[in-house]
């Protein structure tokens, strides 16, 4: 479909967007109460409704258990990856979790697992979208962090996936806003992208020449951000308030959000002011204020931003570069506002900064600049580039549990390594091989990325098969295998089967289920339209009735539109809406004559001395023709 | 010595390559004739063939490569194979551009860097370099051996009194108490080790010389001895293999010393 928009979706920790290119600009389309950035937080309400966005965050107050933030920090991770993220965030796990099972957590009396909480959040976007185009959107290029291991990033496919798009792209965060930096930027230099965001940090280091966008090394921490800013601030705020109230406040979810919000309002107000107080109303009437200054809040902070500095320097030992060769310094992710945040990053390039780009937004930006490279480019993207890389250096574990690697981290994507394996016993026919991902040099200390079976070897005496295994990582920083066994020459294709994640058949589950969502969303939506529609209709008729123009219909024309309107009051009672459509494009038609003749009334009296803009054409059935609203209607 | 005890370096062919890039074929999809990774008529990504990294260059198999234009023609095939450029098109070109993107990626990154580069062609030339090989690896693993490491003659004492002096620092650290004159003495260990390993790469580019003008003498025609060949080749195993002890050796200094 030549006319398919692809559209770039910036998925966050803390809030989500979704840009388009238009024309030779990166643009991102608002929500339906008109704001760019949609809350990641998603709620169930008490009608069994899935509810996003800014709509969802009173349920984090009002009814906690009911909602859920920083889903992203749980993609593609198990339940021993997160026992620490458990003690600072309310998340609530399934009870009936089996060690190694793919989360899920608890929204009302129903789970979901990350994957299917992100697609309500895609899904939301898709329709901002939608609504937007007026056409359906059926394809996106996803962003993730560029630390992200091949478990996270397989999980935000999955997202995509569920929430129906095809994911033509998943691009790192930090490259992304490097594109969106480098639309305007025509001669070669040496950037660094400092992306600190609401849960995770990444540091890129890219340069940039004739339109190639070439990653040179990148380092980073998934679980590092304003999240646990937060978290410090809220630790010290509920133990005054423990202290206060002799209650164990940390068991309140209740009370925890209403500080965790007041938290973030402070901490916001602190990268303009030199003090701010932290205010909480309490329930029982009671009021938690404490006044925090800068300096204090500087001092507390601190610990958490010095652990962007050694991924900083790392990546810049990596690509051979001192702090003196970079050109530029990018800012990106809403926690570089904060000023101290900023001096840190100019102290660490030795430079001022860049920051004309709109930190919250830039991201999403340079991702809906990839998606117009990927459709074929266009005027302003045809010369341009990306080479990004493999964060983490992809290892296979060796006979007493070391690493040997066969790809090396920053290596350019795509990439591949071919690995030779035999048998260690005569006859052997299969041969058990473990993939892991990271920079340690023990397998256990690494993240285990696939275990997986090479089946149906010949069995020959030991040592004979000649198995080649070829690992091969995408443009997307996927993994995938591929073995065939060479001195028997029968090739044998083995599907790699990750140890985490969703399987195929899990995927497509939730695809099923979120179709039953999206039918009934869609439903809802379209009778919501049509009963709105069918008002405006209704309201324009009634001042008609009022203009001269009525007058001069025929008997028979005004017991017509009379019939019509007494049809659409009743369908309008129903949830069909296709029948409300019906009954308003009747009644569009039986009225077509009385808005010409208003409109002949209109031009009249604008001859009689008023002018165009003073007649009453604006409003009622008047001209144009009422209700052209234009409506997707993808069922069509 | 007679003719017959030296023979023609074992066919010509491994020191030369056909000045045009390795694989040339008909296009699939316009039958242009000039096709090797992409076509040059119409641009489409053609069948990955399997071929080594110099010849997905169109190199000669010398050691002395000029990085910028490596660079250039390294952009100028990513603007043709990445699979950004192929997002929209068939399922099965899409498989291509993959494939052949991440053999340009791979080739590229092993050229630009001259150890990788020297050690690749090394290998193409049948050498198992014992440092390298993941099979002596999993081997000093399994038996808990310390991986055999041939002291480079020069070094023999040098290096037995530095081992004698880390093992001193390790200890001194672990009593809490380190021993700044002994910090000093390790320091200047160093910097001459790191002369050392400066010296070394001089000497390796005396090496891709003399290697380089032997292609060049194979690619007039002229007769190249295979024992030339052999004494070339391994000349640089030699330096690869002190240049890795060196730099083992570097690198547990820097350990002792940072800990």
């Amino acid at each position: 479909m030549p006319n398919q928009r692809i559209v770039g979706i910036d998925l966050g920790t803390t809030n989500s967007l979704v840009a388009y290119m238009e024309g030779d600009r990166p643009v991102v389309i608002p929500g339906e109460d008109g704001l760019n950035l949609v809350p990641s937080v998603v709620a169930l309400d008490e009608n069994g409704q899935i509810v996003v966005g800014n709509a969802a965050r009173k349920y984090l107050i009002e009814t906690p258990e009911r909602g859920v933030y920083s889903v992203k920090r749980l993609m593609g991770r198990d339940v021993a990856d997160i026992r620490d993220e458990l003690k600072l965030f309310p998340f609530r796990l399934a009870e009936d979790l089996a060690p190694g099972e793919v989360l899920r957590i608890k929204l009302g009396d129903k789970t979901f697992t990350p994957p299917e909480i992100s697609a309500f959040i895609l899904r939301q976007l898709k329709r901002n979208a939608e609504r937007y185009f007026a056409a359906p959107v059926t394809q996106a290029v996803i962003t993730v962090p560029a630390y992200f291991n091949d478990a996270q990033r397989q999980a935000t496919k999955d997202a995509g996936r569920i929430a129906g798009l095809e994911v033509l792209r998943l691009v790192n965060e930090p490259t992304a806003a490097s594109l969106a930096y480098g639309l305007d930027q025509k001669q070669s230099e040496t950037v660094a992208v400092y992306d600190l965001g609401g849960g995770t940090f990444d540091i890129s280091i890219l340069k940039l020449h004739e339109g190639i966008f070439e990653v040179i090394a990148t380092n980073g921490d998934t679980q590092l951000g304003g999240d646990d800013i937060d978290n410090l601030l809220i630790a010290i705020a509920l133990d005054d308030i423990q202290g206060d109230l002799a209650i164990d406040v940390r068991r309140n979810s209740e009370i925890v959000q209403t500080v965790r919000k007041a938290v973030i309002e402070a901490k916001i107000a602190l990268s303009a002011n030199d003090q701010t107080t932290l205010d909480v109303e309490l329930p029982g009437g009671k009021r938690y204020q404490r006044v925090i200054s800068r300096q204090q809040f500087e001092q507390l902070i601190q610990p958490v931003i010095d652990r962007t500095v050694g991924p900083v320097k790392q990546a810049l030992k990596d690509a051979g570069l001192k702090p003196k060769d970079i050109n530029e310094a990018v800012l990106v992710g809403g926690s570089t506002r904060i000023p101290r945040v900023r001096v840190l990053v100019e102290e660490l390039f030795e430079r001022k900064l860049h920051s004309d780009l709109n930190p919250d937004e830039v991201v999403a930006l340079g991702a809906a600049v990839q998606a117009d490279i990927l459709a074929g480019g266009s005027e302003a993207t045809k010369e341009m580039l990306l080479l990004d890389v493999m964060p983490l250096s992809l290892g296979i574990e060796s006979l007493g549990g070391g690493v040997v690697k066969i790809i090396h981290r920053n290596s350019t994507i795509p990439a591949s390594a071919n690995e030779h394996f035999t048998t260690g016993v005569e006859g052997q026919t299969n041969v058990a091989i473990h993939v892991v991902q990271g920079e340690r040099e023990l397998a256990k200390d690494c993240r285990s990325l696939a275990r997986f079976d090479l089946k149906g070897i010949p069995p020959m005496p030991a040592g004979l098969p000649r198995i080649e295994v070829k690992f091969l990582i995408d443009a997307n920083g996927i993994l995938h295998v591929s073995a065939r066994e060479l001195r028997s020459g029968k090739v044998s294709e083995i599907e790699v089967q990750p140890s985490y994640g969703l399987t195929d058949e899990q995927v497509e589950n939730m695809i099923l289920e979120s179709f039953d969502y999206a039918e009934e969303d869609f439903r809802q939506r379209q009778v919501i339209e049509a009963r709105n529609e069918a008002e405006t209709m209704l309201t324009a008729l009634e001042k008609g009735r009022n203009n001269p123009g009525w007058q001069q219909l025929s008997p028979r024309e005004r017991s017509t539109i009379d019939k019509q309107e007494a049809g659409l009051r009743a369908v309008m009672k129903e949830d069909d809406y296709q029948a409300i459509r019906s009954a308003i494009d009747a009644l569009n038609q039986g009225t077509m004559r009385l808005a010409e003749l208003m409109m002949d009334s209109a031009v009249s009296s604008a001859l009689k001395g008023k002018d165009m803009a003073t007649a009453d054409v604006g409003e009622g059935p008047a001209s144009p023709h009422p209700i052209a609203q234009a409506e997707i209607n993808s069922r069509d | 010595m007679k003719e017959t005890q030296s023979k023609t370096a074992e066919s010509q062919g491994i020191l030369v390559v056909t000045p045009h890039k390795a694989g040339k074929t008909n296009c699939w999809s316009c039958g242009d004739m000039r096709a090797a990774q992409f076509c040059q008529q119409c641009g489409k990504v053609q069948p990955p063939a399997p071929v080594d990294y110099f010849a997905f260059f169109g190199l000669p198999y010398k050691l002395n490569v000029e990085t910028p234009k490596l660079e250039r023609e390294f952009y100028e095939l990513s603007r043709h194979l990445h699979p950004d450029i192929n997002a929209i098109k068939s399922e099965r070109e899409q498989q291509w551009a993959l494939e052949q993107s991440s053999h340009l990626n791979d080739a590229y990154r092993t050229l630009k860097d001259p150890i990788a580069r020297t050690e690749y062609l090394l290998r193409l030339q049948g050498v198992q370099l014992e440092e390298q090989s993941k099979t002596a690896t999993e081997e000093a693993r399994r038996t808990g051996k310390i991986k055999k490491q041939v002291v480079p003659p020069g070094l023999l004492e040098e290096v037995f009194e530095l081992n004698m002096q880390m093992e001193e620092a390790r200890m001194n650290k672990k009593m809490g108490e380190p021993d700044r004159t002994l910090e000093r003495q390790l320091q200047d260990a160093r910097k001459h080790m790191e002369a050392k390993h400066d010296a070394l790469m001089q000497e390796l580019g005396a090496a891709w010389n003399e290697w380089d003008a032997l292609v060049d003498r194979a690619g007039r025609g002229e007769n190249v001895l295979e024992e030339d060949r052999l004494a070339a080749r391994d000349k640089m195993v030699d330096i690869l293999n002190r240049r890795n002890y060196l730099r083992n050796l570097l690198r547990d200094i820097d350990e002792v010393l940072e800990s």
